[in-house]
């Protein structure tokens, strides 16, 4: 026990560097200029600059070829509503069947509950490949409704499922009392039922932003860089030549900060919001 | 009598047809919004029956299953099979290892290790995509930190993802730093979630650690260790979004896995078809994965509503 008693801080300090490394020096990165970034050995003694985030913020990109026009403020904008939009009309859907997959035994239920489900395994390329010739013909395509649409297969099965388990957990004498004195389902499900739910909603809907905000092979396929989030705008970023290094790490670092800060907000459902429910925070 | 025994029993009969109907009523809108996706699955489905290639849309005709039967002795196909498989297990093996290493480090409360769980969370919550970019960056051949700390120890010019010999140790490495996390916060709820008494005991009896950890802890923990993997085997086989974003299947053919293969089938060589029949093919082992996946999940999930 004793060699391990010693190793241990030294594990732990290994274990943490690897994991929060790259990004610390993603950040470093961010704010070097191009000749601090190049130069050998590296150094965490440089004079911090903003421009790169400026260049990015203003969206004209001094190469070395000249200015070049990238609009990466429309990108994350992109990202926010298609994260947003997605988790809105996710809970719109995924709370009332959550209520009902947790409430009613019914007939078909459990089934309907699995196909949700099976969404979220199967292989996204098979259904965006049809998608992506049957959106040009219902003009959905390179729109955010069409994209909203198809975010549904992250979104809504993850709210569901979390959703279901905490109306099964929330005791359902307190719904049967409010029922007796006479008010409606609806009144209860809404006074009652979702209330008793809320901290589980907020935390599926604020996982499902993160997962719908991460998600990269949709707008990939189905839009083309008007609606693009940053998770494939940065890609265009990293292949165009002439690019300053150190803005491409600014993008990078805009492209992950709002959902580390949302993880640190829901770190106390994330296991359970992983895991479909499977295993208790 | 039968007359009083119907108009007595209709009321409720009404009023359970009413209640009946409700729990349809409100999961039908989230049905009917990813049926819509169903669809496209059908048609991908048929697409993967015919000769469709884009370029030559004259020639587009049914061959039932002559697209699946040219895999047969189609050396790209298994190239890619193997490469797959070889992604897959490479990264659950190596995630599975380290993140049961790590849940066990971590398993006492203490600032410390709380300290840590949170930071773990944050590779987790990285989109896979970016990650792929960040780790491109590190490995930039110019600037890259990762060239210069093998400078140090002497090793010059190493390719990373874009060396035939390196670039699936490179993806591989990037998944782990992404994923590593998931099975490591997983585990920890699972072994935090364990009876006290078995290892209560063990201790009063002086029983040695390792015995403790193999014939208690990890028995007890397989549930736990099942679930994880078959979840990351999932997705690992389906991977895309960090090969693509690092190095688009490249070098060569080295990483072409099925979703990358089927996407360069689809959007750059216009070959449907051909495209189709290779997801169909992963569609098929996604499905008997996630089968088995669901019966652990259930079975863990039944579990952990019951002890909370």
């Amino acid at each position: 026990m004793s060699p391990f008693r010693l190793l241990r801080p030294f594990l732990l300090l290994l274990v943490g560097l690897f994991f929060l490394f790259p990004i610390f020096w993603v950040v470093l990165m961010s704010f070097m200029t191009d000749q601090a970034i190049f130069s050998s050995p590296p150094s965490l003694f440089f004079k911090p600059t903003l421009q790169n985030y400026a260049a990015l913020i203003s969206g004209h990109l001094e190469t070395g070829t000249g200015t070049l026009d990238v609009d990466y403020m429309r990108n994350l904008g992109n990202s926010l509503l298609l994260a947003a939009g997605s988790v809105i009309v996710s809970l719109l859907l995924g709370v009332p069947a959550a209520y009902a997959f947790a409430r009613f035994k019914f007939r078909l239920g459990e089934n309907i509950a699995f196909t949700l489900l099976s969404f979220r395994f199967a292989p996204p390329l098979l259904v965006l490949l049809p998608l992506q010739i049957y959106f040009q013909d219902l003009g959905l395509y390179d729109t955010y409704g069409g994209l909203i649409w198809v975010y549904q297969l992250i979104t809504l099965p993850l709210i569901l499922w979390i959703v279901r388990g905490y109306f099964e957990d929330a005791s359902e004498d307190i719904e049967a009392a409010y029922r007796l004195d006479g008010h409606s389902w609806f009144k209860t499900f809404w006074r009652i039922a979702i209330p008793l739910a809320r901290p589980g909603i907020a935390a599926a809907a604020l996982l499902a932003f993160i997962f719908a905000w991460n998600n990269f092979i949709f707008a990939l396929i189905l839009g083309s860089s008007a609606v693009q989030p940053v998770t494939v705008g940065a890609l265009a970023f990293i292949t165009a030549s002439g690019i300053h290094y150190g803005q491409i790490a600014a993008a990078l670092v805009l492209s992950i900060l709002p959902t580390l800060v949302l993880a640190l907000y829901t770190q106390r459902y994330l296991v359970e919001g992983l895991s479909l429910g499977a295993v208790k925070g | 009598m039968t007359i009083v025994a119907l108009t007595s029993s209709s009321p409720r009969h009404r009023k359970l047809r009413g209640a009946a109907l409700l729990p349809y009523l409100l999961s039908l809108p989230s049905l009917l919004v990813t049926v819509g996706i169903f669809i496209p699955f059908v048609t991908a489905a048929i697409y993967s029956l015919q000769r469709y290639n884009l370029a030559i849309p004259a020639a587009r005709r049914f061959i039932w299953f002559g697209n699946y039967v040219a895999f047969l002795s189609d050396a790209q196909f298994w190239q890619m099979v193997a490469v797959s498989l070889a992604y897959a297990v490479l990264t659950v093996v190596i995630e599975l290892l380290l993140g049961l290493g790590i849940a066990l480090l971590l398993q006492r409360r203490s600032a410390v290790n709380n300290f840590m769980n949170v930071a773990l969370i944050l590779p987790l919550m990285v989109a896979p995509a970016i990650a792929a970019l960040m780790w491109k960056l590190m490995t930039n051949p110019s600037f890259g930190i990762l060239n210069y700390l093998l400078t140090l120890i002497g090793i010059h010019h190493f390719g990373w993802s874009s060396a035939p010999g390196s670039a699936l140790a490179t993806v591989v490495l990037v998944d782990v730093w992404v994923y590593t996390p998931f099975i490591t916060i997983l585990l920890l709820a699972g072994l935090r979630a364990l009876p006290r008494q078995p290892f209560e005991a063990a201790e009063v009896d002086g029983v040695p650690g390792w015995f403790v950890f193999f014939r208690i802890t990890l028995p007890m923990l397989l549930p736990y260790i099942l679930t994880a993997v078959l979840f990351r085997m999932l997705d690992s086989i389906q991977q895309f979004d960090i090969i693509y974003a690092m190095t688009q299947g490249g070098p060569g053919d080295r990483l072409m896995v099925f979703q990358v293969q089927a996407y360069l089938q689809a959007f750059t060589f216009t070959n449907i078809g051909r495209s189709a029949a290779i997801l169909m093919v992963l569609w098929a082992i996604t499905f008997a994965l996630s089968n088995l996946f669901i019966n652990r999940w259930l079975a863990l999930r039944a579990r952990a509503r019951a002890l909370a």
